[in-house]
């Protein structure tokens, strides 16, 4: 496992390790911030990801500049548009969940999840 | 290209512009605006479905301009067209049976806000059921999770607030695993449409070259989606967001939502890594042992609740349990019990939630068992309905559940390792459905002579008394009607692949 290749591919590994953090967080935090700080977290370890793997050594970015256009010139712009459309859905999501947040702290002036389950218990409704 | 090869386009951008009109007009035009888009989507799913018995072939639609592999396509066959249709079927049930608990619940300024979102629920459902981009997939899988929070949250008590957190949260945790292995499946094969993908694999597999990282990815879309739906262990957000939301919610989510996103992991299996493939893989053994643990589990609980629409909620845990069972079998007579369940579950469960708030409502709006005794006395219809869907729950031949049962049996028999287990837990959860389905049926029938709570009769209520009547025509018609039923769905996952 720990072959030459985990030492080139550097880049997704320390996404993949990014990743497994985000979602521990998103999972095991009892505040809602820092279960909403590990969402992004998971999302941009994704973007990182999708990043080191359209990069290819040597080559730019995919905007034509002095009218060269041959195909070798720059790198893969598919993942770009991927980590576009990821970012979208990432702050829609947080968006969500930021104004879930706000709503029950109001009600409940806390930011723990288990606490507002066990108030909620409590008040039967 | 005939004009009909249009119609999943059509259904598609007319979902969403609904939606975007919705949100400039007020709460009587938004619901005509649904009720129109909802009917036709499905006259259009219908005929899209006549047009594609007598081609007898799917075909593919170019989205854009540009062919594949670098244009995004939609492919239509027998399956998806009847899919489409029965979505638009059930979704236009559960809303007209709400309605009145979304006047009552809902507050007026906020009511078109709902309908804005049930038709984006109806654009990301016909996208996943039509797409095949794997990207696309991911994007309306988010979209389909993002209306269905907001359908939880649209009635506002604190319950449904501390629900649709825990539904985000779990959400969330299946969307990065989903994405995750999207991105290292692109990496693999350097194709995002379904079909090129599949040819990729296939190439991959027969070379033996990285089975690890392959296995790796198709794990990760699979508990991805397993999360999303709901499988045995990742339950926990279910009861109360089905429990505490309104009841055109609770009735879409527990039979569209999951099922969109159960639908596209079938679709996953055929299309994208291979029935072949997957049916070898170690994968969907864990998927089996998790449907059994939860066809016991979630009725164990279900057994032990006081609360009516809570009970309901954790037999869709179990029902869900069934379909991931079926799916562990690994043949194509276990994909189709299990796409017959989804069918089955989605009439069954909407039937059983629309009934359930009927007799909740002549009990003064109190769900707990005590309160309900003697209720389908004073609702007549609704006791009927619930009876009906309680005993296709349990497996009463003449309904649909019958016909799951007996074909995830059929299913079953001859596996080598699998036979036993399934057999015997398909019989073990019958005997829990039956204890507390049958439990709750025989309470509402308890003669109780309070005079303190209304009655409703069918001239009140006509067009509920309508809507459950023709649940209760669907739930018979698949149980009696499944030969040609059958034949659909086999018809339908020769040509998905």
């Amino acid at each position: 496992m720990f072959g030459p290749n985990l030492f080139t591919n550097y880049g997704e590994a320390v996404a993949v390790i990014l990743f497994v953090i985000g979602f521990s967080n998103l999972l095991l935090q009892k505040n809602l911030i820092k279960k909403i700080i590990g969402l992004n977290i998971m999302d941009t370890a994704v973007y990182l990801f999708l990043a080191e793997k359209g990069y290819i050594r040597g080559r730019v970015a995919p905007i034509v500049v002095n009218g060269v256009q041959k195909v070798e010139a720059y790198i893969n712009p598919v993942p770009s548009g991927l980590v576009l459309t990821g970012i979208v859905v990432s702050v829609s999501v947080t968006a969500i969940m930021l104004s879930l947040t706000i709503r029950l702290y109001r009600r409940y002036h806390t930011l723990d999840l288990d606490e507002i389950s066990t108030m909620l218990k409590k008040e039967g409704r | 290209m005939s004009f009909v090869q249009n119609f999943p386009f059509f259904s598609i951008i007319l979902s969403m512009f609904s939606g975007i009109v919705s949100s400039v007009l007020p709460a009587k035009a938004a619901r005509r605006v649904n009720l129109f888009l909802i009917v036709a989507v499905g006259a259009m799913s219908a005929i899209l479905l006549v047009y594609l018995t007598g081609t007898g072939e799917p075909f593919v639609y170019w989205m854009g301009h540009f062919p594949a592999p670098w244009g995004n396509e939609i492919r239509a066959g027998v399956l998806e067209a009847g899919m489409a249709l029965f979505f638009c079927l059930i979704m236009l049930l559960s809303m007209v049976g709400g309605r009145r608990q979304l006047a009552d619940e809902v507050a007026e300024n906020k009511q078109n806000l709902y309908y804005i979102l049930v038709d984006l629920l109806l654009s990301s459902l016909l996208a996943l059921v039509y797409t095949n981009d794997l990207f696309t997939a991911y994007v309306f899988v988010e979209i389909n999770t993002i209306s269905a929070c907001g359908l939880i949250m649209i009635r506002q008590i604190g319950r449904t607030f501390e629900a649709a957190l825990r539904y985000m949260i779990m959400s969330l945790l299946g969307s990065g695993l989903f994405l995750i292995s999207l991105c290292m499946l692109y990496d693999l094969t350097g194709h995002l449409l379904m079909s090129n993908i599949k040819e990729s694999v296939a190439v991959l597999a027969a070379q033996q070259e990285y089975t690890v990282p392959l296995m790796t990815t198709i794990g990760l879309l699979c508990a991805g989606l397993a999360i999303k739906s709901a499988l045995f262990p990742f339950h926990s957000w279910l009861p109360d967001a089905y429990g505490y939301s309104t009841v055109s919610s609770a009735a879409m989510l527990s039979s569209l939502v999951s099922k969109g996103y159960i639908f596209l992991l079938i679709k996953i299996f055929y299309r994208v890594i291979g029935f072949e493939i997957i049916a070898q893989s170690k994968i969907i053994n864990v998927l089996f042992v998790f449907g059994l643990l939860g066809m016991i589990f979630g009725s164990i609980s279900a057994i032990q609740e006081n609360d009516i629409r809570r009970m309901i909620a954790f037999s869709s845990v179990a029902q869900i349990g069934y379909i991931y069972m079926g799916f562990g079998l690994g043949t194509e007579a276990g994909m189709t019990a299990s796409i017959f369940h989804i069918l089955s579950h989605a009439a069954t469960k909407s039937l059983l939630f629309v009934a359930a708030v009927g007799l909740t409502d002549v009990s003064k709006g109190r769900r707990e068992f005590i309160e309900l005794t003697g209720s389908a006395y004073r609702n007549r219809m609704a006791g009927i309905a619930f009876t009906v869907g309680s005993l296709s729950m349990v497996g009463m031949p003449m309904f649909s559940g019958f016909v799951s049962k007996l074909l995830f049996a059929q299913a079953s028999i001859g596996h080598a390792h699998k036979m036993l287990p399934a057999v015997l837990v398909l019989a073990l959860s019958t005997i829990l459905n039956a204890i507390y389905f049958m439990k709750t049926v025989i309470r509402i029938y308890v003669p109780d002579y309070r005079t303190d709570c209304k009655t409703i009769t069918v001239k009140k209520q006509k067009v509920y008394a309508l809507t459950l009547v023709c649940f209760m025509i669907l739930n018979v018609a698949l149980g009696m009607l499944s030969k040609p039923i059958e034949n659909w769905i086999h018809s339908g996952l020769a040509m998905f692949g």
